[in-house]
């Protein structure tokens, strides 16, 4: 039940008062988008071309399509047919894949208006939208910061207002992260809710596509569209898909939340810790019973991810040699150098850094010390979500332990950024669903991310405890376009 | 190799291995950079030790309801030969064009 | 000279039949223009993903049911990482510490009919390469992906194998297990079967076994028979010299008859296997295997002791009828029709398999029903035609599909058995070769089948040869 107008709505309703998606619309629509993304590079190119013709198909759509003529941001690792998917690497440059991913059909279907080009973190290796060949975009509520990422672009683009929603990928965080840095909802649905199928992968045992919207109305309608059995993914589920939208405007009482006591150790910004801890009385307030749970094995779930992201990594970008597609290096002087001067040339040094990091822990002699060790722990900690579930509806923690960096900021250690991404990892482990919701200003006067977890294929108690929790703090902004 | 397993030295030896695994190769100070990088990072892992996982099964597939997924022996689209030497590098005819083995490494 | 036991494990790689590749939709055919079976799966492309293909699988499990072996109740796919360009993805989805099967048998037989067993270490499902074309001279290869994705079982066997010859009988037996399942057509010439020979020697009777080579590149059953024999005598040679050998690859080269190095085994390639994400588990149901068990064919070394039992047939006829699936189905539709065994199986071991040859394909694909073939072998035997004819009518219905029947009338091949139309011709003879008449008379056997001759030529060929012979006998006598 949508009581109050989503920003989709808004658009759609807008839309709908021009009888044709004209090319006048896709004309505005691209100025505004490019006067906006000046200073914030939320794409990393546009395709006008494209988008203009994708707009001339909408036209003759019937008019009852969910999206139709939604401007919906594209991250640059989903798949479109015939259009520039590079993720962010100089490896995929002018790379145009030949198929469209299957979220890409479904929104095609809904008569959604498709803008690729939304820039991430290379190959998805990130959290802060920094190491995109294109550059790095920046968070639109101050330009000195990072958006987050890897889905930064993603995140930004919705918070400027470029687009109504967006795309992204999550595999530790991805999308969470940057929606949390850049004050928008971000959703990563359960394991398999959400076909894989065109999504270029990154872990294939943790990444998931999901919605990164203006609130939590647009999400629960944009997870209806996405969402999903798919038969050319073995890991998309037969599971129906409910009418998300119908969890909105529920209220609360009696629903029992649960906050983790290890997501609040240290580690945390006062700001942030003061924000979430607000936010936790909000939904006291509107008669959530709040218990305190354990999940023991936190402070491994970093380490485990570490671990059995950059193998699965390491092993899914083999396939980038210079051979079939893609950037092949000058000249080779034998296939062997065709490989390693394609790869030395075109990947960045954090994709190199996982590449080998991945490699050498699941090299002869060390797959049992590392890569099964980690996949042991990670049924440990799945166990702990299974056990918390038991007891409570769903898990509230912050999304990311700070506001938005500024960018360079961490770009030379590595563990602090992968530190960055502690209470997201959690979940793509153990395959659940959450979302992070705006919950405040901190340090800097940047945004503060609420997140809430649930059960596996539970994202309607996501959804109703998020409106909730919207609707009385007022965090909800509207789009204007 | 073996001596460092008990200890898990990452050595110039160790990431220049694992580079050839990968296929990428590293100047003199990509190779400090990354064994530096490396040695922090899995001295970090090291913490996984402490956990007992005596008789855990690994998670293989996050969700146990996900098993026997199959696809009929169906023909169904092949894309076009166009369609399929779209994005190759370099190609002559209907094939792909590679730089032969030369050497075997 | 010492000693030497020769130790032979073999690795066959059996494509199967299914009509769409392990991972994709794709057709799974042999001999298409270059990159034309292909889709963004199987090219590797980003984002793409692998879904099993159910018939695969199932065939899988008919081979391990097949060749005795146990199968895993819970499968799971792996992947195996190496670079090479005819691997799109760069790694292969193979099967590593869980296989579909294990644990099997086959049962192989010399000529003198003494049995051995050789052990099947493991059956696996994985996907199969490309192919790369070098350009000789040129510093280019050329990549096809047609046959990327194709399903493989890759059959391991124990290192039981002790000579050439158990090698050969291994493979022409596995062939012919396999190619009875109708799983695949095992075709070495044309790739759907590959194997790898690993050979090693140790002195008589000891228990360690020597430094293992492995022989590549054989493209014939004939190829590994020589390949073993010659890698052997090699080996042999070295260790005589109180040599080492060392533990490597070599590839047979046909031509030159040798075998020669290839890569040192020592430089072992580190797979990193792990277990393949993008694919679910697989749980193999009792019900599944007691239904494709149900379904198997009767499988040929059964065969071989039915026909044994219920034709009384001798051991050289089994083998040719035997050998192929399709052959014994039609001996045994035949003589269900025409009961006289002998005489079927001579006629298909005979002019039947001679046209086979010719053609090129199986008995089926000569057009000729059983029913049909039958009518022609009665015929023949009945002396209605003679046997001459017969062969006659037989290439004819293959060339024109005619009626056999409709052929003899035509032809006006019936052979004149009637008495009573040959009385006239036979007296004629008997008069106008007095002197014949008399040798034969004399005990000239040659005499009598000058006569025959003769009666033969009088009747235009019709006659019966036997009849008259017997005609003329009374007459003489």
């Amino acid at each position: 039940m949508r009581d109050e107008l989503s920003c989709i709505d808004v658009c759609r309703k807008w839309l709908e008062e021009k009888p044709e998606i004209s090319s006048r619309f896709v004309r505005d629509l691209l100025a505004h988008i490019k006067r906006i993304d000046q200073d914030i590079k939320a794409f990393a190119f546009i395709d006008e071309r494209r988008v203009t013709e994708r707009a001339a198909k909408i036209e003759k759509l019937p008019r009852d399509k969910e999206l139709r003529g939604v401007p919906v941001g594209i991250k640059n690792n989903i798949c479109i047919k015939g259009s520039l998917t590079t993720c962010c690497s100089r490896m995929l440059e002018t790379f145009r894949p030949v198929y469209d991913a299957h979220v890409i059909e479904k929104l095609y279907s809904e008569g959604a208006l498709v803008i690729e080009g939304l820039n991430m973190d290379e190959f998805a290796f990130g959290s802060s939208c920094e190491t995109s060949c294109y550059g790095p975009t920046r968070n639109p509520i101050d330009t000195s910061r990072i958006p987050g990422g890897s889905s930064g672009g993603a995140a930004a683009a919705v918070r400027a207002g470029e687009v109504a929603a967006s795309i992204g990928s999550d595999t530790g965080g991805s999308i969470r992260q940057p929606a949390s840095m850049c004050g928008v909802v971000g959703l990563k649905p359960t394991y398999g809710r959400v076909s894989r199928y065109g999504l270029i992968a990154f872990a294939s045992s943790l990444d998931q596509i999901g919605p990164i919207t203006r609130n939590v109305a647009d999400s629960a309608l944009m997870l209806e569209v996405l969402s999903g059995y798919d038969k050319r993914d073995s890991t998309s589920v037969k599971i129906d898909v409910p009418k998300y939208t119908e969890s909105l405007g529920k209220d609360i009482k009696g629903v029992r939340i649960g906050v983790p006591r290890e997501y609040f150790l240290e580690g945390i910004s006062s700001g942030v810790r003061r924000r979430v801890e607000e936010a936790i009385d909000v939904l006291r307030e509107l008669g959530a019973e709040i218990k305190d749970v354990s999940l023991p094995h936190t402070k491994y779930a970093v380490s485990c991810y570490y671990i059995i992201a950059p193998a699965e990594a390491s092993s899914n970008l083999a396939r980038y040699d210079g051979a079939q597609y893609g950037y092949r290096a000058k000249n080779p002087a034998d296939m062997t150098d065709m490989y390693i001067s394609s790869r030395n040339e075109a990947f960045g040094e954090e994709v190199k850094r996982r590449i080998l990091l991945g490699t050498y822990s699941l090299s002869s002699g060390y797959y049992g010390e590392y890569y099964l060790k980690a996949q042991k722990v990670r049924t440990r900690i799945s166990e702990d979500f299974h056990s918390a579930f038991k007891q409570c509806d769903c898990l509230v923690t912050p999304t990311s332990p700070t506001t938005a960096f500024g960018i360079g900021e961490k770009t030379m250690s590595p563990i602090e950024m992968y530190l960055s991404d502690i209470f997201t990892i959690p979940a793509n482990l153990a395959g659940i669903p959450a979302m992070s919701v705006p919950c405040g200003i901190a340090e800097n006067d940047m945004p503060v991310g609420l997140q809430i977890m649930a059960g596996p294929f539970r994202e309607e108690v996501l959804m109703k405890v998020a409106h909730a929790f919207e609707r009385s703090s007022g965090h909800e902004e509207k789009l204007r376009v | 190799m073996d001596e460092q397993k008990e200890k898990n030295v990452i050595t110039d030896e160790t990431v220049r291995y694992a580079a050839k695994l990968a296929r990428i190769s590293l100047d003199a100070k990509e190779e400090v950079l990354f064994r530096e990088q490396l040695s922090d990072i899995l001295g970090y892992i090291e913490q996984l030790r402490e956990v007992d996982t005596e008789g855990v099964l690994p998670t293989t597939h996050v969700l146990p309801s996900m098993k026997n997924v199959f696809r009929e022996d169906i023909a169904a689209f092949s894309i076009s030969t166009e369609d399929a030497l779209l994005n190759a590098p370099d190609r002559t005819e209907n094939f792909f064009k590679v730089p032969k083995i030369i050497k075997d490494r | 000279m010492a000693e030497y036991d020769t130790v032979i494990g073999l690795e066959t790689h059996v494509q199967l039949s299914t009509e769409t590749k392990v991972f994709c939709g794709c057709r799974n055919v042999f001999g298409e223009k270059p990159n034309s079976c292909v889709c963004p799966v199987c090219l590797g492309h980003p984002g793409t993903l692998p879904v099993l293909n159910k018939k695969a699988f199932e065939h899988a499990i008919k081979v391990a049911l097949a060749l005795d072996c146990s199968v895993q109740r819970v499968i799971k796919f792996d992947r195996k990482n190496y670079y090479y360009p005819d691997l799109p993805k760069n790694y292969q989805i193979s099967q590593y510490d869980m296989p579909i099967a294990y644990n099997g048998i086959v049962s192989i037989r010399d000529g003198e009919g003494n049995t051995k067993n050789i052990g099947v270490t493991r059956a696996h499902l994985e996907e199969d390469a490309g192919k790369l074309i070098h350009d000789t001279g040129g510093s280019f290869s050329y990549v096809d992906l047609n046959r990327t994705g194709t399903p493989l079982l890759e059959i391991v066997s124990e290192p039981e194998m002790n000579s050439p010859d158990e090698a050969y009988m291994y493979l022409v037996e596995l062939k012919r297990i396999v190619k009875y399942l109708g799983v695949s057509d095992c075709n070495m010439e044309e790739g759907s079967l590959r194997c790898d020979a690993n050979i090693s020697l140790k002195p008589g009777g000891a228990e360690e076994l020597g430094s293992k080579v492995e022989i590549k590149n054989l493209n014939s059953f004939k190829a590994v028979r020589e390949a073993i024999v010659y890698e052997v005598l090699r080996q042999k040679e070295i260790l005589d010299d109180a040599g080492r050998i060392a533990q490597e690859t070599r590839l047979w080269d046909e031509k030159k008859g040798i075998t020669v190095s290839m890569r040192s085994k020592e430089e072992a390639q580190d797979y990193r296997y792990f277990p393949e994400p993008d694919l679910v588990p697989f749980e193999v149901e009792e019900s599944l295997i007691n239904s494709i068990k149900k379904d198997l064919p009767e499988l040929a070394s059964a065969k071989s002791e039915r026909f044994r039992r219920e034709y009384g047939l001798p051991e050289k006829d089994l083998e040719i009828l035997i050998s192929e699936r399709e052959t014994a189905d039609f001996f045994e539709d035949t003589v269900k029709i025409y009961p006289a065994f002998q005489h079927v199986s001579n006629w298909i071991k005979g002019e039947m398999l001679m046209h086979v040859k010719e053609k090129g394909k199986d008995i089926n694909s000569l057009g000729v029903s059983p029913e049909e073939f039958a009518e022609i072998i009665e015929m023949s035997v009945s002396g209605r035609i003679s046997a001459l004819s017969a062969k006659e009518v037989l290439k004819k219905t293959i060339e024109t599909g005619e009626k056999p029947s409709s052929i003899v009338e035509k032809g006006s091949m019936e052979q004149l058995s009637d008495t009573g139309m040959l009385e006239d011709i036979v007296t004629r003879v008997v008069s106008e070769n007095k002197k014949s008449v008399n040798d034969y008379r004399s005990g000239k056997e040659a005499a009598l089948s000058f006569l025959v001759g003769q009666v033969m030529r009088s009747s235009k060929g019709k006659a019966n040869p036997k009849v008259a012979g017997e005609m003329l006998r009374k007459r003489i006598l």
